[in-house]
């Protein structure tokens, strides 16, 4: 009886809703399950949920633009007091980095050099090895030897940096020290460093690249329509001819996006680099012990005060540019590649 | 002569075959190398004591317990805040959002908070939640540091798996009546589970290996936690941090133990997120 009684209240829905007292109390409980069950019934708390559900998951988009904003401001509000204070000029563009000397001087043109130069050059030795390993991983491989070196690869971008400095400093640096001591042999002019030199850094920063130029390279390699390929196979061409004049020409979109994702994490390592590099601010030679960006930060934050500390900022914030400039670059690759 | 049945031999051809199996088995090479190294050296210094004692002077210990904690309060902060928000952040990009202006710039902040080097999330996160939030080097700092590093990763793994699954699901919960947020409730994310589950994996993977982004902010404290709460509002170094602290001052016997202990982390990581990305592909063949 009742249900029949809730069908046709259904169709009236603001006298039930009068009703629901006396209705409840007539007919006890069953009644009152039968409202819950009603599509009416809750009807406001549901939107009411709804809404709220729905507010919330716009706010949890919105905290990833919070996150960036605020970073920014922050960048720039403690990187600009020691731009202002030492001046544009002599931070950018003076080489003496004395900061605590009693006449301190603030430049950091050598320390930018050196980022600039390492990373490049860990691009130039990580990239054609990356790039020929999703090669292999894509195209060459025999099924086996594929489960070998993709869990390879992914172990890889999985060890903490801090271990590949540990073992830049035990394995690397005694070896270049070594090699140092051959080719210095009765130089007075040179400053021994002990092997940790640019070199170094940049053999652990080409390491480091490798798995995300090998992933982001092999899914563009991947995503080469297959008739690209056929149709050159068709035409006589060797399978490695294939390869380097039609497949890696297709997927050169991606194989950039790869590039400038590795620029990105090669500029911004800072804790496996930062005792492998050496500690004195050089002109980036091989065998000079070197100071990137992100190792002054971590090595000088530590004790630095006052001006000094400022201006580890403003090298935070002279990183934080070079990043943005590699992003927004980034963005643009992609766009281009999807147009395409 | 050329003739169809026999290949011709190219030299260059050859070569470029040489240079593709060198590079591959490097990647490989270099694992073996690192985690055989690592073991040899270190495996010596891992056993119950170090593993369970506290570094003391007094008592002549060298231990990584605090360590440990430490990182896994880290861990469990960090997630406890990152989780929610980034699946949130995904769900309404991929269910509320309309593509438009904002979408887009959701999706280009997520993309640049991925890109920010963790020495920048550092700074940002000793002036931001340190300063100017007033809590100082603790493990909270760190927490809430590395959720903003690891938002980004989360996000984009519960965007992917939602995206597999079938768009009949959703027209055929709502057919029948239910709500969105019922929808998303009982039918979206159950079937997005095991992506979800990557993600959160991937993450912990990502703040066990941290240290950049640490070290500013959750400082260097390696003591046993005194109460439970408390900890939180207190400085604590995970593995990581000891591991560059030890290399610095040139402990080498204790970087080794710590890194050994770190790999070991690392493989199981690893081997959990590859099993939980087998269930999702399971998942996949059976739609």
């Amino acid at each position: 009886m009742s249900g029949a009684l809730s069908l046709i209240q259904i169709k009236a829905p603001k006298i039930l809703i009068r009703n629901d007292i006396v209705c409840k109390k007539e007919l006890n409980g069953e009644m009152r399950d039968m409202n819950k069950e009603s599509i009416i019934g809750s009807s406001r708390t549901k939107s009411t949920i709804e809404t709220a559900a729905g507010f919330i998951f716009a706010v949890c988009g919105t905290i990833g633009i919070v996150a960036v904003v605020s970073i920014t401001l922050y960048m720039i509000l403690n990187g600009l007091p020691a731009i202002q204070e030492v001046g544009l000029t002599e931070i950018l563009f003076s080489s003496v980095w004395t900061p605590t000397a009693a006449d301190p001087h603030y430049g950091i043109l050598y320390i930018i050099f050196t980022s600039i130069v390492g990373t490049f050059l860990a691009i130039l030795i990580g990239v054609p090895i990356g790039v020929l390993s999703a090669v292999f991983l894509s195209e060459v491989a025999p099924k086996p030897l594929t489960k070998i070196v993709r869990p390879a690869v992914e172990l890889l971008a999985g060890i903490p940096s801090v271990i590949y400095g540990l073992l830049g400093i035990m394995i690397l640096n005694p070896l270049m020290y070594q090699i140092e001591l051959k080719i210095f042999e009765g130089s007075t002019t040179h400053q021994f460093t002990g092997g940790s030199n640019l070199i170094s850094a940049v053999l652990v920063l080409a390491i480091m690249i490798l798995p995300t130029v090998i992933n982001i390279s092999e899914s563009a390699l991947r995503s080469v329509p297959n008739y690209l390929k056929e149709a050159s196979l068709g035409l006589g061409a060797s399978k490695i001819q294939t390869i380097f004049k039609v497949q890696i020409p297709a997927a050169k979109s991606g194989i950039v996006t790869a590039i400038v994702l590795g620029v990105g994490r090669a500029i911004g390592e800072a804790m496996a680099i930062s005792l492998v590099a050496g500690s004195s601010v050089n002109f980036p030679l091989p065998f000079n012990s070197v100071r990137f960006l992100t190792t002054a930060i971590v090595s000088e934050m530590g004790y630095a005060v006052d001006t000094h500390r400022r201006v580890l900022f403003t090298i935070g914030l002279v990183l934080f540019v070079f990043i943005m400039i590699i992003n927004l670059n980034l963005n643009k690759v992609l766009k281009k590649g999807e147009e395409e | 002569m050329n003739s169809l049945t026999k290949k011709k031999f190219r030299l260059f051809d050859f070569v470029l075959y040489g240079l593709i199996y060198i590079s591959a088995f490097l990647s490989v090479l270099l694992v073996a190398g690192i985690i055989g190294y690592v073991f040899i050296k270190g495996i010596q210094t891992v056993n119950f004591e170090f593993l369970t004692t506290v570094t003391s002077a007094l008592k002549g210990t060298v231990g990584i317990a605090g360590n440990i904690v430490n990182t896994l309060y880290i861990i469990v902060l960090t997630l406890f805040i990152a989780t929610p928000i980034g699946i949130g952040a995904a769900i309404y990009l991929n269910e509320y959002a309309k593509p438009g202006k904002f979408v887009r710039l959701v999706e280009f902040t997520t993309e640049t908070l991925a890109g920010i080097p963790s020495i920048i999330f550092g700074l940002f996160g000793w002036v931001f939640f340190g300063n100017t939030f007033g809590l100082g080097y603790s493990i909270l700092t760190g927490a809430l540091t590395l959720t903003l590093m690891i938002l980004p990763l989360i996000t984009r793994n519960t965007q992917e798996a939602l995206k597999t699954v079938p768009a009949s699901y959703r027209s055929g919960a709502l057919g029948i009546g239910a709500t969105k947020w019922y929808m998303i409730r009982t039918i979206l994310l159950p079937s997005a589970m095991p992506g979800i589950v990557t993600g959160v994996i991937l993450a912990i993977g990502r703040i066990v290996g941290e240290s950049a982004a640490l070290l500013f902010t959750a400082g260097s404290g390696y003591l046993l936690p005194k109460s439970f709460f408390g900890k939180i509002f207190e400085s604590g170094g995970t593995l990581t941090i000891q591991l560059y602290l030890s290399m610095q001052k040139g402990e080498y016997k204790t970087a080794f133990g710590i890194a050994c202990v770190l790999l070991i982390i690392v493989l199981l990581i690893n081997i959990a997120a590859k099993y939980m990305a087998g269930k999702f592909d399971v998942n996949k063949e059976k739609k």
